[in-house]
């Protein structure tokens, strides 16, 4: 006998209207005597897949490519045009949190009235209360309208809320990022608590990172279409390949400086010296390479790199200065590299920016943020836990026999 | 049927949306719950002013009993045409007014105009309740037709219902259709008997035949008339109204629930 799939998409397509000019008066339909003009554009065609019950799956493509439509029509929010979703048990959906809050009541009411929209009952939420506002931390402000709530509280409560739902189905767009260190890892906590519980969970995130330590599935989407379905490790690396996320330049960087020198070019050089096509893996040796063209003579320049991942910590940011090594001048084309042995990285999607400075460091002559997109991928060492680094560090445990012990 | 079962599966959801629109409504004022009994009292003032002084509007005497208080008679018509009123205005706000809601998260988005609806026929019955004490005070017993009242206050609601979901789903995609229904009810409310007799009406349409159908056709000069006999001249209601209320609460509230399940599965697009 085999087990139920949690989910099934079965031939799913989505339709939307782009409306040319948008009319939504009756003035103006009765005037013209038709409602609106509109283009049609399916966001989602014939996609099907089973998602296994407590399994954990995750949706990865492009941006527009349909993962958060196809994440709505399961949660029901949408209604595929074609084709059907199937779900068993109950399903929640973490699209986005304290959404129905009523700001003038407290958070107490907001709590009941939040849990009743999730399709919690009364008795229910009167049984998870103490749990709930423990987990948002919020015992002393919790008959406090939510309205002088700060953004972080809203949206904690709100994510408590919906998390203790405990429902047999979890959909999650890309919000596990609330809150301070602590409540993130409490967030994390939970999130195991469910899998083990044998719960399923539907992930959507740009995280490549993370989509692969999480996930024991993947379904990778393409304008629309289903790309293919298959072990999470799998998938994230024939992704990342197709988009040739080893160097993709990010669309809306940010350039400044007066322009004497300009950086034309970032790399990342892999061990093989030629740059580094699809994604680099943890411990393996990177060169950081940056390409200038100097129009005048420039003295002194201090180069520099700095890391940030996508959530906007900075994680690094070496410059030559700091080694104190100043090039008398440069003018014309040259190259600088920052060459790293091992990369301490762990998985994720990181930015690189570079600069190029006086030997103060306070003017720019050309400064790109955000020049360069690329992704980690479990290698060594391998962390289960996640973050930003590894400390490349060595365990050593003495164990002592039970005899021997005093 | 459909619609029992699924109200019976998200009652909580649905007394929690009502008790949201309740709590939240006079929140954040220091009088909170006696604006709700304020507005109709200053309403009753200046149309007993206008229309019992100025214009020497005279309201027949109660029958049986002998009531002749024009500030009682305009009242139980005003109450319930104030739950219309509302009804329709909160209606109309009551999708849009929640579209992050609707987009984010699923369940029967008809329990947000039912919530609104429910709300305020819970304002109803607590102003009849001290309309009901004022007429005791003023020597009308009207104890032992309260349980009518409270039957025709159902069926209202679900009339109110009706309308309301037409006008949510269909404020979805006209936005300026509040203009209009602004001015419909305006229309309407002096269409209908409540500043003065229905009979003032009637004899003045009395060769114009359509337009005495028309306004008896009104189903708030039906609700009118009922609330007056069983509040007002504490006698039963006339069969014909009843018959009349009944018939059109089951149409408006057929073709509302319709056109709302027609429409629902895009509101998440359209709003």
């Amino acid at each position: 006998m085999t087990t139920q799939p949690a989910v099934e998409v079965e031939d799913v397509s989505k339709r939307f209207r782009l409306y040319h000019d948008r009319n939504q008066s009756l003035k103006a339909a009765a005037m013209r005597g038709r409602r609106a003009r509109y283009e049609e554009f399916w966001a989602l065609k014939q996609v099907s897949f089973e998602v296994a019950e407590g399994s954990t799956f995750g949706l990865i493509g492009e941006n527009g490519s349909g993962k958060s439509t196809l994440l709505k029509c399961m949660a029901q929010i949408l209604r595929p045009d074609a084709g059907a979703v199937r779900t068993r048990g109950k399903v929640s959906a973490l699209l986005e949190l304290g959404a129905g809050f009523h700001p003038e009541l407290s958070g107490r009411d907001n709590v009941f009235l939040n849990g009743a929209i999730l399709g919690l009952s009364r008795k229910e939420v009167q049984e998870r209360f103490d749990d709930i506002v423990g987990f948002a931390g919020l015992e002393r402000f919790i008959d406090t309208p939510v309205k002088n709530y700060s953004s972080g509280m809203y949206v904690r409560l709100g994510f408590s809320v919906a998390i203790n739902v405990e429902p047999d189905v979890l959909l999650v767009d890309e919000v596990l990022a609330v809150g301070d260190e602590q409540f993130q890892r409490r967030c994390a906590e939970k999130f195991t608590e469910l899998r083990a519980d044998g719960r399923t969970i539907v992930v959507v995130s740009h995280s490549m990172g993370s989509m692969q330590s999480m996930c024991d599935q993947v379904a990778w989407l393409d304008h629309g279409e289903l790309k293919a379905v298959g072990p999470a490790h799998d998938m994230v690396d024939a992704y990342l390949g197709s988009v040739q996320m080893g160097g993709v330049p990010v669309g809306d960087t940010a350039r400044w400086g007066s322009g004497e020198a300009r950086i034309e070019r970032v790399e990342l050089i892999g061990a093989d010296g030629a740059p580094i096509d699809g994604s680099i893996r943890t411990g393996d040796p990177v060169t950081f390479r940056l390409c200038y063209k100097a129009d005048q003579p420039i003295e002194r320049p201090t180069f520099g790199f700095a890391l940030h991942t996508l959530d906007g910590v900075h994680v690094t940011g070496p410059r030559t200065a700091d080694q104190g090594l100043f090039p008398d001048v440069i003018l014309g084309e040259g190259t600088v590299e920052l060459v790293v042995d091992r990369l301490l990285l762990l998985p994720g999607t990181y930015d690189l920016s570079c600069a190029l400075h006086d030997s103060a460091g306070l003017h720019p002559y050309d400064a790109r943020n955000r020049a360069l997109r690329f992704n980690v991928v479990p290698g060594a060492p391998h962390e289960g836990m996640g973050g930003i680094t590894s400390l490349g560090g060595e365990w050593h445990v003495d164990v002592l026999d039970a005899e021997r012990r005093p | 049927m459909a619609a029992l079962d699924l109200f019976r599966s998200q009652r909580d959801l649905f007394v929690n949306l009502t008790l949201r629109e309740l709590r939240g409504k006079y929140k954040r004022s220091v009088l909170g719950w006696a604006w709700s009994l304020l507005n109709p009292l200053a309403t009753m003032v200046i149309f007993s002013v206008v229309f019992r002084y100025f214009l020497k509007i005279d309201v027949p005497v109660g029958d049986p009993s002998g009531l002749h208080v024009f500030a009682f008679y305009l009242l139980c018509a005003l109450l319930p045409w104030n739950l219309l009123a509302n009804g329709m205005t909160g209606g109309m706000g009551a999708l849009l007014g929640n579209a992050n809601l609707i987009k984010k998260v699923f369940f029967p988005r008809s329990l947000l105009v039912g919530a609104n609806t429910a709300s305020l026929s819970v304002s109803l019955l607590i102003e009849l309740g001290v309309l009901a004490a004022a007429l005791l005070v003023a020597g009308n017993m009207v104890l032992p037709w309260l349980p009518a009242v409270l039957a025709v206050v159902a069926v209202q609601a679900l009339f109110v219902l009706g309308v309301a979901l037409l006008l949510a789903v269909t404020a979805v995609y006209f936005r300026d259709l509040e203009h209009l229904v602004g001015i419909v009810l305006q229309l309407w409310f002096y269409a209908t008997p409540i500043i003065y007799p229905a009979s003032f009406a009637i004899d003045a349409l009395r060769d114009k035949p359509l337009l005495r159908w028309l306004y008896e056709a009104n189903p708030m000069t039906r609700f009118a008339s009922i609330y007056r006999d069983l509040l007002y001249h504490l006698r039963g209601p006339e069969l014909v109204d009843v018959a009349a209320v009944v018939g059109w609460t089951v149409v408006v509230l057929g073709i509302g629930a319709f056109t709302f399940h027609r429409l629902e599965p895009r509101l998440a697009e359209e709003l």
